[in-house]
């Protein structure tokens, strides 16, 4: 038998552990030499790590037997937060625990997942049109009530995990193409129903300087830190735009503008690089994955992660809205560190268990 | 996977393979679009965003709106603001700390103090952010720093409004006061849309009417040189004005029920009975609620914490206490609507006290020896309490409770103000539901407003104020109107009805009147002592709650009681009978008496509503010394 063999992914675990090693830097200038919220970061991604090798142990089988049951606790909370907020008259995105303060919404981000990789699997693939229409139900629902908090970024990532699971099911493509179009056709209705906020993000995208001071304030800023960061950056601890206070939110939603203004194009491209190792080397395992479950579990996951690095990037370089989604790793705050992590132990996890040699 | 046959799973591992496989194609293309994008802003268009950001000199300052005032209904201003100068330091643009420091110290007085405060933001804070070294700056001291302004670099003198409530102390509880924003706000607040902003509203009006008194931040778009120092404006949002907010609190009957309290812990509520209208909201003693507005001193707020009075506390509101015979006047409502004793002379015989069937144990009446044969009418005149022991037990404690309820008791009144006490009226159920047998005691003495039943001032006054509209329940509220400062347009605040109280017969009503007539206007009333004297014609109830149970075979004895064992004085009333215009309710704890002490305090409440201020001795004597028979030959 020998020592006891840990069940770790190599790869994906050094490139996860230079980008925390990346975020501390970053996050350092990023908070205006702030130690106390650098060091609060490095307990979040120590913790991270722990939950990360304690969940890569686990087997898959186990992970399939507990996901309903992950979905179910999450949907309760969220009902429950809901509730709160409603007596409170007031947005409520947490649930206090004692000192801990959780957010259900981040428990969704895996719940939903895992549950659709689960129900969809035990029928075969591909899914029946009844097991379709539960998967979107059970999609739509949480996404609603988590918009409703409202946390327009993290109902979006929910969403978008749910549907990323239904695709790699093999969802109809005739029903792909009608979404689509009903998407298209939707659009001027959707338009209508909006908030004029949200209006003025979309409107941002096109004319920033529309709304200076406004809506358009968070984007011009963070294009220009990262345009005025060039090709090599003005080095570390220099940017001015994040230490002037021009850039709101510079250490959580919008680190990456401080990163790119500080560590220029090849700095980016390192971090862009390394985002993309880790978001390939999650579709490897789903490739490599030997059963329905690990395998939509697997490609749901990495997908969900390559989609939150896209958005946040795309907002910070103003090619997409100001939705509230951090930078995987790097944004400072919350409990979004723990539930990606445990995402990334659930990845090692269907990577090590498996029964046949490799291809 | 194992127990699938081969060919599905082949089936399965191609489905999944190819849709793997175009999810891959997506994502190298979008990361592709995103490098795209990254070196087209960091390459191509370098130069352009280079010099953006050394140009970024421009910035957006907010511009704090001016904080709508709070009115009386007559236009006395309540809450105000007062512009103040403020000295200070964006440390950032400081080359010799020491330096401006020694500098500032002689242009103004520094204080020890205020060093502390600065160095301890300086720690905490962000270089680039304005601290501040001095508030309250004098014209003279503020002339001298912006002479010498130019040669201290990283030195501001700024300008700000800041709240003033002229009149300290007064209404303090309705108000509440604005304070700074805490990290609790942060958390509730839309923080941009308080960019720029120091104080927001925390208790009593303020904290309710947030919303409507904080206005909008305007934007002032301002070029800076190298130290930051504005050189000229370029751009200017300007700020929304936040409403001004009429009460319908009258300042000066204010003014009078709080100096009626005087320095006695206690509370008034005086209400429109037609509209809900609060006309006077007084809890006593009072405080300051200047000190808070810039933060209070740690040792001032310890003081007001520990203070036995317990000043911080709106006992009007949050204040609960029994009823004692003050819920007669409602039970009155229920004999009536029970049918009892519609027949007006049909009497109890009370001989001073009240035994549960096969139970030793006795239920005094305050009266030794008992008020003889008691008809409804001299049992709420008298306060009977036999009568009532006996309506209690002839009705039981849920329909009792089914008859006390419509007038709002036992939950929150909705009164526009935050965190509302609900009382609390007790049954059986209840009783249980906390592990303890509902007695047939509990029955007798709840006839009296005794045992666990709790009402707030508020309440009190609001279900005075039902029977005074003859049943229709108003909801209180605060809020007269609120105007556009700029546009003078003026939006009146809704009266909201609650609850219809049904009644058999509203003839009841009239009777009601008449009995609570009886208390202020005959003879034997309890609280004939304002009756005397008064000009106009006044419903009332009075009440004496116990604090400290009284043992078996002892009597209470008030002067060999400690003060604050002494018993709670109630009051309720309406006037004038034949049109009611206000409801009152009066508590003052450890008062004694509610005819002696609480009444009183009714009257020169009632007197300034109703008739602008105190009562002339000889119009009193006008008044015929018995009261009409009924008013129903009002209508």
């Amino acid at each position: 038998m020998g020592p006891i063999r840990w069940r770790v992914d190599k790869p994906l675990l050094y490139a996860l552990l230079l980008l925390a090693a990346l975020s501390l830097v970053v996050l350092y200038s990023a908070s205006a030499k702030d130690v106390n919220v650098t060091i609060s970061h490095f307990v979040r991604l120590l913790l991270g790590f722990a939950v990360l090798i304690g969940v890569a142990q686990v087997r898959p089988e186990l992970l399939e037997r507990v996901a309903p049951w992950v979905f179910g606790v999450g949907l309760f909370l969220l009902v429950a937060v809901l509730g709160a907020g409603a007596i409170s008259k007031g947005a409520q995105r947490w649930l206090g625990l004692g000192p801990l303060r959780f957010q259900p919404s981040e428990i969704m981000k895996l719940g939903l997942p895992l549950a659709l990789a689960w129900y969809l699997s035990r029928g075969g693939l591909p899914p029946s049109w009844l097991r379709i229409g539960v998967a979107l139900v059970a999609t739509v629902a949480p996404a609603l009530m988590i918009a409703k908090q409202p946390d327009h970024g993290t109902a979006l990532l929910v969403a978008a995990s749910g549907l990323f699971v239904l695709f790699l099911a093999g969802l109809p493509k005739r029903l792909i193409a009608i979404a689509l179009i009903a998407v298209a056709a939707a659009t001027p209705i959707l338009w209508g129903h909006m908030h004029d906020y949200q209006r003025n993000r979309i409107l941002t995208l096109f004319d920033a300087d529309a709304d200076p001071l406004g809506t358009g304030y968070h984007t011009i800023q963070s294009m220009i830190a990262l345009g005025s960061g060039g090709f090599y950056g003005k080095g570390w601890l220099n940017s001015s735009q994040a230490h002037l206070e021009y850039l709101p939110e510079s250490s959580t939603d919008f680190i990456f503008a401080v990163f790119g203004e500080e560590f220029g194009l090849i700095g980016i491209l390192l971090a862009i690089a390394l985002y993309g190792f880790i978001a390939g080397r999650s579709l490897l395992i789903a490739f490599y994955a030997q059963d329905s479950f690990s395998r939509l579990l697997a490609g749901g996951l990495a997908l969900g992660f390559f989609v939150q690095f896209f958005v946040n990037i795309g907002m910070v370089a103003g090619i997409l809205p100001v939705v509230g989604v951090p930078l995987p790793m790097m944004s400072y705050g919350g409990t979004s560190i723990l539930t990606l992590m445990a995402g990334f132990g659930m990845l090692m996890s269907i990577q090590t268990h498996r029964k046949i040699v490799e291809f | 996977m194992l127990n699938i046959p081969l060919k599905d799973y082949l089936r399965e591992t191609r489905i999944f393979n190819a849709r793997l496989g175009v999810a891959g194609v997506i994502v190298v293309v979008l990361t592709f679009i995103l490098l795209a994008r990254l070196v087209y802003l960091q390459v191509i268009d370098y130069r352009h965003y280079a010099t953006l950001s050394q140009a970024n000199r421009v910035k957006p300052v907010p511009i704090p709106p001016a904080r709508g005032l709070i009115l009386d209904r007559n236009g006395v201003v309540l809450a105000q603001n007062f512009p103040v100068y403020t000295l200070e330091i964006v440390p950032e643009q400081v080359k010799n700390m020491r330096g401006l420091l020694d500098e500032l110290g002689k242009l103004v007085r520094v204080t020890d103090g205020d060093l502390k405060v600065f160095q301890k933001q300086l720690r905490e804070r962000p270089r680039f952010e304005y601290m501040t070294l001095r508030s309250y700056l004098n014209e003279e001291e503020a002339a001298r720093v912006a002479v010498r302004l130019p040669f201290l670099n990283g030195a501001e003198l700024r300008a700000r409004l800041q709240r003033h409530y002229p009149f300290g102390g007064l209404a303090v509880h309705a108000l509440g006061y604005v304070s700074r924003i805490s990290e609790q706000d942060l958390d509730r607040i839309d923080k941009s849309a308080y960019r720029g902003m120091q104080h927001i509203g925390k208790l009593g009006i303020e904290a309710t009417y947030e919303e409507l008194l904080f206005g909008r931040v305007g934007f002032e778009k301002v070029e800076t040189n190298a130290h930051g120092r504005a050189l000229r404006t370029l751009e200017r949002i300007a700020p929304t004005a936040g409403k001004n907010l009429y009460l319908n609190i009258d300042a000066k009957a204010q003014a009078v029920a709080e100096q009626a309290l005087g320095k006695r812990r206690g509370a008034v509520v005086a209400i429109e009975p037609a509209t809900g209208a609060v006309l006077a909201f007084a809890s006593t003693p009072t405080y300051d609620a200047n000190a808070f507005v810039n933060g209070i001193e740690p040792a001032a707020y310890k003081a007001l914490l520990e203070d036995p009075d317990k000043p911080l506390i709106n006992r009007v509101i949050n204040g609960q206490y029994a009823p004692g015979s003050t819920i007669k006047a409602f039970l009155g409502f229920a004999d009536l609507e029970a049918g009892n004793s519609i027949d007006m002379n049909r009497s109890v015989f009370c001989a001073g006290s009240y035994n549960l069937p096969g139970s030793a144990h006795q239920f005094r009446d305050w009266k030794k020896g008992g008020h003889g044969a008691v008809t409804l009418h001299d049992a709420i005149v008298q306060s009977c309490d036999v009568y009532f022991y006996r309506l209690a037990v002839a009705l039981g404690p849920e329909r009792m409770k089914n008859f006390l309820a419509p007038f709002g008791f036992g939950r929150a009144t909705g009164v526009d103000l935050p965190a509302e006490s609900s009382g609390l009226l007790p049954s059986p159920e209840w009783k249980k539901s906390r592990g303890q047998p509902w007695y047939p005691g509990d029955t007798v003495v709840a006839g009296i407003g005794q045992g666990s039943v709790l009402v707030t001032p508020m309440q009190l006054a609001s279900g005075m104020a039902a029977i005074a509209s003859r049943g229709l329940r108003m909801k209180p509220t605060m809020l007269k109107a609120y105007e556009d400062p700029r546009t003078k347009e003026r939006v009146e605040a809704p009266a909201t009805l609650i609850q219809e109280i049904s009644t058999k017969d509203r003839r009841n009503w009239d009777l009601l009147f008449t009995h609570l007539m009886g208390v202020v206007h005959e003879a034997h009333g309890t609280a004939t002592g304002i009756g005397r004297t008064s000009p106009y014609h006044i419903a009332g109830k009075t009440g004496t709650a116990q604090v400290k149970a009284v043992a078996q075979g002892a009597r209470y004895d008030e002067h060999a009681t400690p003060e604050r064992f002494r018993d709670h004085a109630l009051f309720v009333a309406f006037a004038p009978v034949e049109d009611p215009k206000v409801a009152v309710a009066v508590i003052v704890e450890n008062g004694s008496h509610g005819s002696t002490t609480a009444a009183p305090i009714a009257r020169q409440v009632l007197d300034q509503l109703i008739l602008g201020g105190p009562a002339d001795a000889r119009k009193a004597a006008a008044v015929p010394p018995t009261p009409p028979k009924s008013v129903e030959d009002e209508e």
